[in-house]
């Protein structure tokens, strides 16, 4: 029996751990030591070069406004996202009608975001697309644009689509915190007189505030990122002026169009450390009083 | 309650904001290349199913499909039963180093992908993996573990031990139980994974650019970004909109029929 029990962890556990040692552990432990050397692809004549490539990364402008563009995406692609997800959990509430909307919102979600950059890109295309179009059709020509082309518009473009797709999400997220809450405390707030713009305050928002949190250090997350929208939906690398770069295209095209590994790892790891800050920080900041539903 | 009229247009315009692009790709994927330059609003004179076909052959969309269920069905299997078989062990086996093993297991969950993505490419290409079917399918489960082992790990432990004590007391050995008893008592919670780790692997875009150079072997997330930024499809537009459209049509079949299981699914994993 013992003898067995051995043979089956053993069995059952390397060939996975081993997998995860191989393609996970090992890259990241990897990439804390490249970002201390000036590595170019080349193994035999690898420099260990301290903290130059961390002192570069602060001189480096594109980097710089890389960093900008993903710290204004991390200010408002989170808030506006919550705002309307909270917004429309809470007007969904009863009618079968209403549910049918989260139903629909949500399907974005499902989408990969190289479908949803593709999309967008035909949305915003300046003779054909469809926000032009739209924009013609109800008169206003006059504001039409080649929205993607023009540094002013792009990056808001970009977040756009973003917050387009992760909202569904969040609206089911807190759907499912709004349903779990008492219905006599809803009760007795709407007995007392509460409308429903207090409702929401007083009540609904304080006991859905966990799920806000966790949304807050997803949607932080994807902020850091938006990669994958970026190299597919604005012009060049980095759009027009370099006015969508982000950190996650930096360090692509570092590591795999200029073959600058040891530096686009030190970009690796100042990435860890701002998404690390940041789930704690926002954790931090949205923390409150926890309630206790009875 | 009653829901009042202005939140009923909001409500309504966010729907038609989600639908209109999505029904405009599909329209614009029937007209000709003329008729989508001349109005993004016209209905095709005829539907142009050819444009499909096109997409399909020609600009590979079809090969791009196959390439994905290729990759993605061989590591959604390697992570389900990697992962059911880690987190049972760790969950119902005290052995020496089990909670090391969890916790550096689940830390996995921290990192951001582009940390290790120099690196990552290095030891693929060392292993010989670089676009190959394999390489991709290994880096996909080693990177979808964590969560799975996570799940599945508190969902094992709160199963009943009795049913698999009497089994053990029959006979049966530790393989035995954990795949004629357990498993199938976690169905629940295996499904529920099962539908977040095949919506992510599906959508990946990230690892395949970088592990997958090959274009015959490109998956359809990538093939299609490829065909829209490179230069010699730009002037086939239907085309382009038929292969957006074709990529959209199975997960949009898929949430059809299964909705509720998806979102709640997909919920359950940000919850927990």
């Amino acid at each position: 029996m013992r003898h067995g029990r051995y043979r089956f962890l053993a069995g059952a556990m390397l060939p996975p751990l081993l997998l995860y040692a191989v393609f996970v552990v090992s890259p990241y432990a990897q990439a804390f030591y490249l970002a201390f050397t000036d590595f170019n692809g080349v193994s035999s004549d690898v420099r260990i070069v301290g903290l130059d490539n961390f002192t570069r990364l602060w001189s480096d402008p594109l980097f710089l406004s890389a960093l900008r563009h993903n710290g204004l995406m991390l200010v408002v692609v989170p808030l506006v996202t919550i705002a309307l997800a909270l917004f429309f959990a809470a007007s969904t509430r009863g009618g079968r009608l209403l549910r049918a909307y989260r139903v629909l919102y949500f399907f974005p979600q499902l989408l990969s975001v190289a479908i949803i950059a593709v999309l967008w890109q035909f949305v915003y295309t300046p003779n054909s697309g469809l926000l032009n179009g739209f924009l013609d059709g109800i008169g206003l020509s006059t504001l039409e644009r080649s929205w993607l082309a023009e540094p002013r518009f792009a990056l808001w473009c970009v977040m756009a689509a973003m917050i387009w797709s992760a909202v569904g999400f969040y609206v089911v997220l807190f759907a499912a915190a709004i349903e779990s809450i008492p219905a006599d405390i809803t009760e007795a707030a709407l007995i007392d007189g509460a409308g429903p713009v207090t409702l929401f305050w007083r009540i609904t928002l304080p006991l859905v505030w966990d799920s806000v949190q966790v949304a807050f250090v997803y949607l932080g997350i994807i902020a850091l990122d938006g990669f994958a929208l970026v190299q597919i939906m604005t012009v060049g690398p980095g759009g027009p002026d370099n006015s969508t770069e982000v950190m996650g295209l930096s360090l692509y095209r570092n590591a795999f169009t200029y073959g600058k590994y040891g530096y686009a790892s030190a970009m690796g790891v100042a990435l860890f450390f701002l998404t690390l800050t940041l789930t704690v920080l926002m954790l931090r900041a949205t923390r409150r009083e926890r309630v206790e539903l009875a | 309650m009653k829901t009042s009229r202005l939140v009923h247009v909001v409500l309504l315009v966010w729907a038609l904001l989600v639908t209109l692009p999505l029904l405009w790709a599909v329209v614009s994927s029937l007209k000709t290349d003329a008729e989508i330059f001349d109005s993004p609003w016209s209905l095709p004179a005829t539907p142009r199913f050819d444009n499909w076909a096109r997409a399909w052959a020609e600009a590979s969309i079809g090969r791009y499909l196959l390439n994905t269920v290729v990759v993605v069905g061989g590591a959604l299997f390697l992570t389900m039963l990697f992962g059911a078989l880690v987190a049972y062990c760790l969950a119902r086996y005290p052995f020496p180093g089990n909670r090391i093993v969890y916790y550096s297991l689940v830390a996995g969950m921290l990192f951001p992908v582009f940390l290790a993505l120099v690196p990552l490419f290095f030891v693929v290409d060392q292993l010989g993996m670089l676009g190959t079917y394999h390489g991709l399918i290994l880096v996909y489960t080693a990177y979808a573990l964590p969560f799975t082992v996570f799940f599945l790990h508190s969902f094992f432990r709160t199963l009943p031990t009795a049913v698999a004590e009497a089994a053990f007391l029959d006979g049966c050995s530790h393989a035995a139980v954990f795949f004629r008893i357990m498993l199938p008592m976690a169905r629940p919670g295996l499904v529920s994974v099962g539908i977040f780790n095949f919506l992510g692997l599906w959508n990946q875009y990230l690892l395949p650019l970088v592990l997958n150079p090959d274009p015959d072997r490109y998956v359809l997330a990538q093939g299609l970004a490829f065909l829209a930024v490179s230069q010699g499809y730009r002037s086939d537009w239907s085309g382009l909109f038929a292969g957006l459209v074709i990529a959209i049509l199975p997960v949009l079949v898929a949430y059809i029929l299964f909705q509720r299981q998806i979102r709640d699914g997909l919920t359950a994993g940000a919850v927990k």
